[in-house]
């Protein structure tokens, strides 16, 4: 019974942590989706989320009385949530500017020239991103402010559950939710897996190809966003760098659900987080940051389209 | 301007790098008509398609719409023109639905309820295509992928349509259908024609006027009734 209890504890660390990397892989997988192309300042995007939420929180502290509830209570868990919503929803929306804006200056100018350019190019802009938080708001770790009461959930008996993991899950879901519905439902989205399978032909349907590319990139830096605000309420302390190893993890997640799917983008955040999370439960906990390549490597051995991913179909 | 010119080619160049694929070609469509370009593999028709679509640059020369200059402008806005293309190899999207290859061709109109009834005349059009509407069309068969691709670009409500080799690959008996469906398009949606062919048998046989293409230079262009009784192309296009 102990051991059951156990596994199902792991299984939430675990499932909380995959969200996180889930919603930065989506960005990953979407963008190749639409330009056949990996953006390695995507980790970043996720760090300049919790910056943005760590600048906007103070403007609206005093109205949502941020860090002035000890737990939830009936009473204020509608007003805590409206809090620390609205401070996500904006990070998500700046971050969403900042991430269509860096496809136009420093990708689109290189979008007929060989792929390895705008790679090369991608690197910088991480680099640039870090450098440039670091040279404002300093290289040493900040303090993120309690958006949230943190404290374990009642009434689930042995198993300890985080008010903030459970934030993490039930974020997580919703926007998923949202992304299908966005992506099967409305006509951008519609437009964004006709993009993916053959961008000529949507040129001749009369779709503004780099609209839809800007939608996409804006989707994708707005849910990596709201994971780097989310993580940052299960462990408020946020530095320029945070972005790099989510960011790696996030990439092999994306690789391993089958780069450009983007369900498997989904799937393969949470196997990877899932997975971490027991290498370390298990007694091997200095391959916490390893097995993730482990799992790239495997997969490029045996899988290299994924699990859910298709052969790329020659082009015409 | 003339009202009665759909489309104007002007001594159009354009090239591949260094590869000149259009010497200077001119061209004219006029309105209401089926017009056919025919040509060997290489002659430069796609090429020529592709520039008018402006997914390719000019490097010279000039293309006109009803008189308006288009040439090198967006693709998307030479859509909005009431210009669209079938391409060679059809490029329908394999992972989407019928319907929602329908739904893409008609990305650039707002009017849903209009929409919704061109899925009705569309499927009148192609009846195949409509008890595959819910099939995910790269299932369909290389014809049913053929007149999907017309009927995607028939839903953005096209005055002229250009159609890139749609025999191509498809069992003989369906492309007596389609062809006598590009005439059916023309007569009474009053679409205008360019029909880019190799089978110029077809070609000639529904178009009105027809230009002969060979190594990126045009070298005949005549009713299309002479050029079925012409001398050369017998001898190189009809197979003696
Ligand atoms: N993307 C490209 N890059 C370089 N050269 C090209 C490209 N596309 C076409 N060409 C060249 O341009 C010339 C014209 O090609 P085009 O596709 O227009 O011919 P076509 O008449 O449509 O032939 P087909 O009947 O085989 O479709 C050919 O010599 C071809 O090799
Ligand atoms: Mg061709």
């Amino acid at each position: 019974m102990d051991k059951l209890i156990e596994v199902l504890q792991q299984l939430v660390n675990g499932v909380s942590l995959g969200s996180i990397y889930a919603l930065i892989a989506l960005g990953y997988t979407m963008v190749y989706g639409v330009l056949r192309f990996i953006n390695f300042a995507h980790g970043d995007i996720y760090m300049l989320g919790a910056y943005s939420g760590f600048l906007l929180a103070p403007l609206f502290a005093q109205t949502f009385k941020f860090g002035e509830f000890d737990t939830f209570t009936p009473e204020n868990t509608l007003f805590i949530l409206c809090g620390a919503g609205l401070v996500m929803v904006l990070s998500m929306a700046i971050c969403a500017g900042i991430g269509v804006l860096i496809e136009r200056i420093a990708y689109r100018p290189l979008r007929e020239r060989p792929r390895l350019n705008v790679l090369i190019t991608a690197i910088g802009v991480s680099l640039f991103l870090q450098n440039m938080t670091q040279y404002r708001l300093g290289a040493d770790p900040k303090a993120f402010p309690q958006l949230i009461p943190v404290h374990v959930v009642e009434g689930l008996g042995n198993l300890t559950i985080l008010t903030s993991q459970l934030a993490i899950i039930i974020a997580t879901v919703i926007l998923l939710i949202i992304l299908r519905f966005v992506v099967m439902r409305t006509k951008l989205g519609l437009a964004m897996r006709a993009l993916s399978l053959n961008p000529t032909a949507c040129s001749i349907m009369g779709v503004n190809n780099d609209i839809v590319i800007s939608f996409t990139f804006a989707l994708g830096s707005a849910l990596a966003a709201a994971a780097g605000i989310l993580v940052s309420m299960d462990s408020p302390s946020i530095n320029p760098l945070m972005g790099n190893l989510p960011g790696i993890k996030a990439f092999v997640a994306a690789v391993l659900g089958g780069i450009g799917n983007i369900p498997g983008a989904a799937l393969g955040g949470l196997i990877i987080g899932i997975l971490e999370t027991f290498v370390v439960a298990i007694g091997f906990p200095q391959w916490r940051d390893g097995i993730a390549f482990a799992v790239l490597i495997v997969i490029l051995l045996f899988k290299p389209t994924g699990i859910l991913g298709r052969v790329e179909r020659e082009k015409v | 301007m003339l009202k009665s010119l759909m489309l104007e080619i002007q001594e159009l160049e354009v090239a591949y790098g260094s590869i000149i694929a259009l010497h200077r070609i001119s061209l004219l469509v006029a309105t209401g008509k089926i017009i056919t370009l025919i040509g060997s593999n290489g002659a430069g028709k796609s090429t020529t398609l592709r520039s008018v679509s402006g997914l390719i640059r000019a490097r010279r020369g000039k293309i006109l719409f009803e008189g308006e200059e288009i040439t090198n402008r967006a693709p998307h806005s030479i859509v909005g023109m009431g210009i669209t293309q079938v391409p060679e190899g059809r490029m329908i999207f394999s992972n989407l639905t019928v319907l929602e290859n329908l739904q893409m061709g008609a990305y650039r109109r707002k009017a849903t309820a209009e929409i919704k009834k061109e899925y009705d005349h569309m499927f009148e059009i192609f009846p195949r295509l409509k008890e595959r509407e819910k099939q995910v069309a790269g299932t369909l068969s290389g014809g049913e992928q053929q007149m999907l691709a017309i009927a995607r670009a028939l839903m953005s409500k096209p005055r002229f349509l250009m159609l890139d080799e749609p025999s191509l690959g498809i069992a003989p008996i369906l492309v007596k259908t389609i062809f006598s469906k590009i005439v059916e398009i023309n007569q009474q949606l009053g679409i205008t024609i360019l029909l880019v062919e190799q089978n110029a048998n077809l070609a000639l046989e529904i178009s009105d006027y027809g230009y002969v293409l060979e190594t990126g230079r045009i070298i005949l262009e005549d009713k299309s009734a002479a050029l079925r009784v012409n001398s050369l192309v017998k001898e190189a296009y009809l197979g003696g």
